[in-house]
C-alpha cells in the first residue's frame, strides 16, 4: 500500500508500508526479509537502497536491494547494531515502514558482454538483483564472492545459476584461500566491466585492476546516513571533479553506486 | 469544537504572511527539492535553505552524522554551492511551490555577513536568516553567536544591508540565551529564530575515537525539545519581535508546545530524517488539537503558557 504518491515521476521514491512476507537466517548475524512492496519492487534498479525505520530509532537504516521481483522485495543485511538487530526479529506478517527505492544504481548499459560482478562480505547481496539484469539482456556474466570465512558465504547458489562464479574466504575455509582481487587480477583479460561492492580497500584494489586492464569499473559505496534522499549532505564521499578538485558528494544521491575514475581513493 | 473551514493557520512573521506556522529548519531540508519526491512543499509555511556562504564550501569529510538516544549529531560543516549558485540555480525551483524563502546565510567575518545579507536582500527571498550559530565551523560561526558584543557588533553591521526581514539565529551553546537575544534585538533583529543544535559528541568505545570527523558535532532531534522549549520561553520574556521556534520537534503536539512557550512559527528539522511526511503530519494534528480545543485562530497559542 502506498502512503502517499510522488508528482508522478518514474520511479521516484515513496514512503510505503511493506510487509514482511518472509525471513530466513543465512549465517551468523546474516539475515534475509523478502517485503511485499508493491510500487516500491517494481520500480527497483539494482544497486538501489531502502531506508528504514527500525522500531525506536531514530535514524533509518540504509540496506541494499538484493532481489526485486513482482510485488516482493528481497533485502540481504547484517545484524550489526540495535536498528539492524530489531529488524531481524521481525516476523511474516509484520509492517515496515520503507522509503525506497533510492539513489544511482549499477548503469546496466556500461557491463558489455561478459561482466565480472565482485562483491565482499555483506556487499554482496547487491549485486544478485544485478547480475540477473546482465543475463536478462544477453550478457555472460560471471562473479567473484568473498567472505570471511565459510560460515559468512551468503547466496552462492543464487549467483551459481546465473554464471560461473568464483568464491574466496580470507581464512581458507572455503573456496579459494585469499582475496576476490587476486582472482580478478586472473580472469579481468577476459571481462568487458567490473561491477563491485564490498569494503573500500577491496574496492579500491578492485578499480585498480580493473583500471590496469582498461575495464569500465561500478563500485557501490557505503556511508553513515541522514535522511537517505540527499537534503541532510552527511554521507559524504570524496570525487574528483572535472576541474581536478575534490568534492564531497553524497552517498545517498549521487551514488550508491559511481564509476570507479570518479572516487578519490586517497 | 472549532470548524476546520473557519480555522486561521496563518500567521505574519515580520510583515511575511506564512499560510501557517510550520517550516523546516536549515540544513534539513536541502533546497526543498527532496522532499517534493514526497510531498508538496507548498503545504509548508516556508522554506529554510540549507546555510549559504559567499563561496562553495566543501565540509567536513565522512562520518558527518553519528546517532544518539533520541536524535542525531552532525558535523556537516556547512557545505553548500555558494550564494550565487543558490541565487541563479535554487531560487527559480523554489519559486515555483507557494511557500516563503527563508535564506539561511553565514560568514567567516563581519565583512562576509555583510556581504551575504545585501546580495541575498537583492534576490527573490522573503525572510533572511542570519546564521551566528553553527557549530561546525572553525571561523565565525558560533564563534559570532556565543558572545553578546560579537552578537551586537555583527547583527548591527549586517543590518544596514538587509533590504528584507533579518531574523537571528542563535546558538544554545550559552549560559543566558535572554541576555544573547536582547543584544541581537538592541542591533537590530527583526526576528529571532532558536535553537540551533547543541554542542555534542559520541565516542566509540571499541576504538576510543570520536565518531564524528570533526571531534564534536551538533546535537538535534526528540532529545533537545525540552532544551529549546526553555529556551524560547525565556527569550520571549526577554524580547518583544517574532520568534522562530525550532529543535526536536516531531509532531503537533510538539507544534503546539513550542508555540505556548512563545513561538509566532515553527521549524521542523531532524524528524524529516525519520519520517520525511513529518510536517504536513505535525500540520493536520495542530488543526486536530485547534479543532479540539476550541482554538479558531493559530495566533492564540502563541505565549500561551500558563505559568
Amino acid at each position: 500500500m502506498h502512503l502517499i504518491h510522488t508528482d508522478g515521476l518514474d520511479g521516484a521514491p515513496t514512503q510505503t508500508a511493506c510487509t514482511v512476507a518472509g525471513r530466513a537466517e543465512l549465517g551468523e548475524r546474516l539475515y534475509a526479509l523478502e517485503l511485499d512492496a508493491p510500487g516500491l519492487a517494481q520500480d527497483a534498479r539494482p544497486g538501489q537502497f531502502v531506508h528504514i525505520a527500525c522500531g525506536s530509532q531514530f535514524l533509518r537504516r540504509p540496506i541494499s536491494i538484493c532481489e526485486a521481483s513482482g510485488d516482493r522485495l528481497r533485502i540481504v543485511f547484517q545484524a550489526k547494531g540495535e536498528g539492524t538487530q530489531w529488524l531481524s526479529e521481525r516476523k511474516p506478517g509484520d509492517p515496515l515502514d520503507v522509503l525506497g527505492p533510492l539513489g544511482n544504481g549499477f548503469d546496466l548499459s556500461r557491463l558489455g558482454e561478459r561482466p565480472v560482478f565482485v562483491g565482499g562480505g555483506i556487499g554482496v547481496p547487491p549485486l544478485l538483483l544485478a547480475m540477473r539484469k546482465a543475463k536478462e539482456q544477453g550478457a555472460e556474466p560471471s562473479a567473484i564472492l568473498g567472505f570471511r570465512s565459510r560460515s559468512a558465504a551468503i547466496l552462492e547458489d543464487e549467483f551459481r545459476s546465473l554464471g560461473a562464479v568464483s568464491v574466496t574466504t580470507d581464512d581458507g575455509s572455503y573456496g579459494v584461500h585469499g582475496f576476490v582481487s587476486d582472482v580478478l587480477e586472473g580472469c579481468a583479460d577476459h571481462a568487458t566491466a567490473v561491477a563491485a561492492c564490498g569494503p573500500r580497500g577491496m574496492l579500491r584494489a578492485v578499480a585498480s585492476i580493473a583500471e590496469a586492464h582498461g575495464l569500465p569499473c561500478q563500485v557501490s559505496l557505503e556511508e553513515r546516513m541522514g535522511c537517505g534522499i540527499g537534503a541532510c549532505l552527511v554521507c559524504a564521499c570524496a570525487l574528483k571533479g572535472e576541474d581536478g578538485q575534490t568534492r564531497y558528494g553524497h552517498v545517498c544521491k549521487d551514488g550508491p553506486v559511481f564509476d570507479a575514475k570518479e572516487v578519490d581513493w586517497t | 469544537m472549532t470548524d476546520a473551514v473557519s480555522m486561521n493557520l496563518a500567521v505574519d512573521f515580520c510583515g511575511v504572511r506564512l499560510k501557517n506556522p510550520i517550516t523546516v529548519a536549515s540544513g534539513t531540508f536541502g533546497f526543498g527539492q527532496e522532499y517534493n519526491q514526497f510531498f508538496d512543499i507548498s503545504a509548508l509555511g516556508g522554506i529554510s535553505v540549507k546555510g549559504l556562504t559567499p563561496t562553495e564550501r566543501l565540509g567536513n569529510p565522512a562520518p558527518r552524522i553519528a546517532e544518539t538516544p533520541a536524535g542525531m549529531l552532525n558535523c556537516v560543516g556547512l557545505q553548500n554551492p555558494g550564494i550565487d549558485r543558490f541565487i541563479a540555480e535554487q531560487i527559480p525551483r523554489l519559486r515555483r511551490h507557494d511557500t516563503a524563502i527563508i535564506a539561511n546565510v553565514s560568514g567567516n567575518t563581519v565583512e562576509e555577513y555583510c556581504g551575504m545579507v545585501e546580495k541575498i536582500s537583492d534576490a527573490d527571498v522573503d525572510l533572511i536568516e542570519m546564521n551566528i550559530s553553527c557549530p561546525n565551523v572553525k571561523c565565525g560561526g558560533m564563534a559570532f553567536g556565543t558572545q553578546p558584543k560579537m552578537v551586537e557588533e555583527v547583527v548591527s553591521e549586517a543590518k544596514r544591508y538587509a533590504k528584507k526581514p533579518l531574523i537571528v539565529k542563535l546558538s544554545p551553546n550559552v549560559t543566558d540565551i535572554a541576555e544573547i537575544a536582547r543584544a541581537a534585538v538592541g542591533a537590530g533583529a527583526d526576528a529571532l529564530s532558536l535553537i540551533n543544535t547543541i554542542l555534542g559528541m559520541r565516542i566509540d568505545v571499541d576504538t576510543r575515537k570520536p565518531v564524528l570527523s570533526n571531534i564534536m558535532g551538533g546535537l538535534s532531534g526528540p532529545a533537545v525539545l525540552p532544551v529549546a522549549v526553555r529556551m524560547v520561553y525565556q527569550v520571549r520574556q526577554a524580547v518583544n519581535v517574532p520568534i522562530l521556534g525550532m529543535g526536536g520537534i516531531s509532531n503537533g503536539r510538539d507544534v503546539v508546545e513550542m508555540l505556548l512557550a512563545g513561538a509566532d512559527a515553527v521549524a521542523i528539522g531532524a524528524a524529516l530524517f525519520h519520517d520525511p511526511l513529518c510536517p504536513v503530519k505535525a500540520l493536520a494534528e495542530l488543526k486536530g488539537y485547534m479543532a479540539k480545543h476550541g482554538v479558531s485562530d493559530v495566533r492564540e497559542l502563541s505565549g500561551g503558557v500558563m505559568v
